[in-house]
């Protein structure tokens, strides 16, 4: 399979603290990649470069490249927007509109400039059943999407960045602010959702890692520390600080 | 140990007081409004008050019609309010949405300064540039106009608007903002689908208070919209607001106890029944507000 992202010797800097140093890596289409590792090494701002959600911090800077389909997405005729239908995100905490669930998940069809309802609605419904939510929400569509429980707002989340088509979908620790039956439905999801995108996950959580992914990338301070099959991460790590993290002997 | 729980009684009851203090004067208000009102009614009609169209007390042939101070009212708090709300919502949204944070942090001060200009410098300006200003492409602008009295109403009252939605802007989670950048919106759709929605109840809370004070507001009134009562909509014509009635009896010469004093308590207690019902729609719109983001 190809590779649908490519990085090459990422450095990222927050004014003059080096945050990732020379982070190259492919990840291949289909695929689920897990990014462990310790609190502050650099995770979440190394996913937020794979769909320049960093732009909006005064501080941030980057050296390198991140290549989307063989496309440099830094380069300056890039439009940011596009980017993003095709690199969608999930955050750590459920962050729905402050709107009914119907629109939450169609907002994404109308800031594309789309106003064919039915066009609209059957979307809505197609990624509400991808994410696993539509036989929980069909009766209640025009509800606020802030009624539902912080599990339904994750999958809701989920189903809204869907509709607009991705072909990635970055996660970082979506499940860590649920609990355990919520945290279970949405790593069955993501299973699934992987015949039909790419995912990339951040999280801290080492067994949901080796459930959910197929290669796995351990974040050191900055550096990337070991990349290779989750299997071979969690089974034969060929780093010394990889095997310390992994068996949780972590100063 | 003793000492120290005497003096935490001084202070507790010190702040019973203070509390207290305020309000009796508002109680003391209330009922000076009231008593000498019901001393007005008892000698005009309320089918008069309200419905007349002639507000003359002060004439030989009187009438006691509030309209044409309401008419007065009316018409100069709407101009104002066209002028600020959609300024200073523009404002409170390119602060909050657009501006890098250093230039955030120095222009809010600088604007809620604006509101700290004493009222008399508003109306001097109001009267002395902003009307022949008016006057020189506006056929039929009288010397003392509704239109610039509102106009720079507005403009006072845009810091107030400004100031408040931008608060509402900010407190909301940058999550929110981050979900619709992360789905491809751009910062226009994202400032105005996403977060002038979510902030709506402060924005409104603020436009609610700005328009309370655009009706309590005396001073650029009094000097600029003039002191004829005239039932009219012509924004270029003199106009009497109910605090412009208010200061000129008050600053007059009318003899306390009679009619004509009393008509101000009258006047006062309709500028008080406007305001304290727009108060409670702002208190009763911002506890809606807390209890759905908490
Ligand atoms: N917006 C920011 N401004 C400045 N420094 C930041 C910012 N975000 C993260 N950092 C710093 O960058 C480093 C990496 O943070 P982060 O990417 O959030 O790590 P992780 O997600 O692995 O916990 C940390 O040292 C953190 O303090
Ligand atoms: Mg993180």
């Amino acid at each position: 399979m190809k590779n649908i992202i490519e990085t090459k010797d990422v450095n990222v800097f927050y004014d003059t603290n080096h945050v990732l140093k020379d982070i190259t890596m492919d990840i291949k289409e289909h695929s689920v990649t897990a990014f462990i590792g310790p609190s502050g090494c650099g995770k979440s701002t190394f996913i937020r470069c794979l769909n320049r959600m960093n732009d909006y911090i005064e501080s941030f800077s980057m050296k390198g490249q991140v290549l989307i389909d063989g496309k440099d997405i830094y380069k300056k005729k890039v439009r940011v927007e596009e980017l993003r239908q095709k690199v969608g995100m999930v955050f750590q905490k459920p962050n729905p509109f402050p709107k009914s669930i119907f629109e939450n998940v169609a907002y994404g069809l109308h800031i594309q400039g789309e106003t064919d309802k039915q066009l609209i609605a059957e979307r809505v419904e197609k990624s509400l059943h991808r994410s696993a939510l539509w036989k929980e929400v069909k009766d209640i569509l025009h509800k606020s999407a802030l009624s539902l429980s912080g599990g339904q707002q994750q999958r809701l989340c989920i189903a809204r960045t869907l509709a607009v088509k991705p072909s990635v979908i970055l996660m970082d620790e979506p499940a860590s602010a649920l609990d355990p039956i919520s945290t279970a439905k949405i790593e069955e999801l993501i299973l699934e959702l992987k015949q039909h995108y790419t995912i990339v996950i951040v999280t801290h959580n080492m067994q949901q890692a080796s459930r959910i992914s197929d290669r796995t990338a351990f974040f050191y301070m900055g550096d990337l520390i070991e990349y290779d099959k989750t299997k071979d991460i969690f089974t034969n790590p060929k780093k010394k600080e990889t095997e310390n993290y992994i068996s949780g002997r972590f100063g | 140990m003793k000492l120290k729980r005497t003096a935490e009684k001084v202070i507790e009851s010190g702040l019973a007081l203070s509390g207290l203090i305020t309000l009796l004067t508002t109680l003391g208000i209330i009922w000076v409004l009231v008593t000498e009102s019901i001393g007005f009614f008892s000698e005009v009609s309320i089918v008069d008050f309200l419905f007349d169209t002639q507000w003359t007390p002060l004439f030989t042939q009187k009438h006691y019609g509030i309209l044409p101070l309401l008419s007065g009212t009316f018409l100069t708090t709407s101009i104002a309010i066209l002028v600020a709300v959609p300024l200073g919502v523009i404002i409170a949204v390119y602060l909050s949405e657009y501006a890098p944070y250093k230039f955030r942090i120095t222009v809010k001060p600088l604007l809620e300064l604006l509101a700290a200009v004493p009222t008399v410098v508003y109306g001097f300006f109001a009267l002395t540039v902003v009307t022949p200003f008016l006057q020189s492409f506006i056929p039929g602008v009288s010397t003392f106009n509704a239109l610039s009295a509102g106009l720079v109403m507005g403009i006072m009252i845009i810091p107030m608007i400004s100031s408040l939605s931008e608060d509402a802007l900010q407190a909301l989670p940058k999550s929110l903002r981050e979900a619709s950048f992360g789905m491809g919106a751009t910062r226009f759709q994202t400032a105005f689908k996403v977060a002038v929605p979510a902030a709506s109840s402060g924005i409104i809370v603020s436009v609610i208070l700005a328009i309370a004070r655009a009706i309590g507001e005396t001073m650029v009134v009094a000097m600029a919209a003039g002191q004829q009562p005239q039932l009219t909509l012509d924004p270029r014509e003199g106009v009497e607001t109910i605090t412009a009635y208010i200061v000129q009896v008050s600053l007059g010469d009318v003899p306390h106890g009679s009619l004509a004093y009393k008509t101000i308590f009258a006047a006062g207690i309709t500028l008080f029944a406007f305001t304290f019902l727009l108060n409670n729609i702002s208190y009763w719109l911002k506890k809606k507000y807390q209890e759905k983001y908490e």
